[in-house]
């Protein structure tokens, strides 16, 4: 009894502490703006749609792996997979639902593309410092 | 985030000296796992006294930490007293999952705190959500465990690769929030309408 309690609250809290670690790390790389050749090769102007996250994804796998960013992205890739779930059942009856998954599935594919800009600029750097070497 | 990464690294060293199943690396996990919560539960403490700065209130803070750390190992001594065989092992256990759920509330608690008084440091603000998640993690295998103990091989294994989250989650908030960033906690937890 106590342990399904337990389980019960951890669960809810887990979800809600998920939700919002993902959220904040969206909010910060909203912040920052696209460089006109990712916003070319990944097709986002201003707002990013959450149909372009897979295709973004690829794209940020061809570049080298930062360690640093290796959370983060995992985070948001669940966090993506969480929102297409509620879009799939959720969303379907609650119309309010079904326009913030949406918009977050949007970010979601912002943080992205914010990824592959600095992965990008990150191999640059390095190709530029073997050039020198 | 330091105990954290030598208690992964000597935990490594055990497991591959002396193999997964082994009585060795089993009391080793228990015990490094015991330090590491009160590790843990330290870092939530001193979280409380940079989001309570204001208030000037970190000598109490330390002392409710001290005096809930303490409640924690008495309840969880009462517990496994009666068990004479292995009970120093039982009541590292049991004080580890005791602290994982009181360290949950507690970092609920400070996540109020912050919607509360309107914390506005990203940095401070991911530390508290990214600890949420790991004592969540934690607080919710350790019921499974209790619930399901048929799959122990499982929630034994579980562990492992939560241990991983919380190196990586600071690790990315040290090298890529900058200690000037702010947002607005209350837009985080804004709900669909």
């Amino acid at each position: 009894m106590m342990a399904g309690i337990i389980l019960v609250c951890s669960v809810v809290l887990f979800l809600q502490f998920f939700v919002f670690y993902c959220r904040s790390l969206i909010a910060v790389s909203a912040k920052q703006a696209l460089s006109p050749e990712v916003q070319e090769v990944t097709g986002i102007q201003k707002t990013a749609s959450g149909d372009d996250f897979q295709r973004v994804m690829q794209l940020l796998h061809l570049c080298p792996e930062r360690r640093e960013d290796r959370s983060g992205i995992q985070a948001i890739g669940v966090y993506f997979s969480l929102l297409n779930f509620l879009r799939a059942t959720v969303a379907r009856l609650v119309p309010s639902m079904h326009s913030w998954t949406e918009s977050e599935r949007g970010q979601c594919t912002y943080f992205a593309a914010v990824a592959l800009e600095r992965r990008i600029s990150f191999s640059r750097d390095m190709l530029a410092q073997q050039m020198d070497a | 985030m330091i105990l954290e990464l030598l208690s992964g690294i000597s935990r490594f060293y055990v497991l591959h000296s002396f193999g997964f199943e082994s009585r060795e690396y089993a009391y080793f996990y228990y015990y490094s796992e015991a330090l590491t919560t009160i590790g843990l539960y330290f870092a939530l403490s001193s979280l409380y006294a940079h989001v309570l700065e204001e208030l000037k209130v970190e000598s109490y803070v330390r002392m409710a930490a001290v005096l809930l750390l303490a409640g924690t190992a008495v309840f969880s001594y009462l517990i496994v007293r009666q068990s004479a065989h292995l009970m120093s092992t039982k009541f590292v256990v049991e004080m580890s999952q005791n602290l994982y759920f009181v360290g949950l509330v507690l970092t609920y608690v400070l996540w109020g705190a912050i919607l509360k008084l309107r914390e506005t440091r990203t940095r401070l603000i991911q530390f508290v959500l990214s600890l949420g998640v790991l004592f969540s993690l934690f607080a919710a295998n350790y019921a499974m465990r209790n619930l399901y103990p048929d799959l122990r091989w499982l929630w034994s294994s579980l562990p492992q690769l939560f241990d991983c989250f919380l190196p990586l989650a600071w690790c990315y908030t040290f090298l890529r929030i900058p200690e000037e960033a702010r947002i607005t906690p209350a837009r985080l937890a804004v709900a669909p309408r």
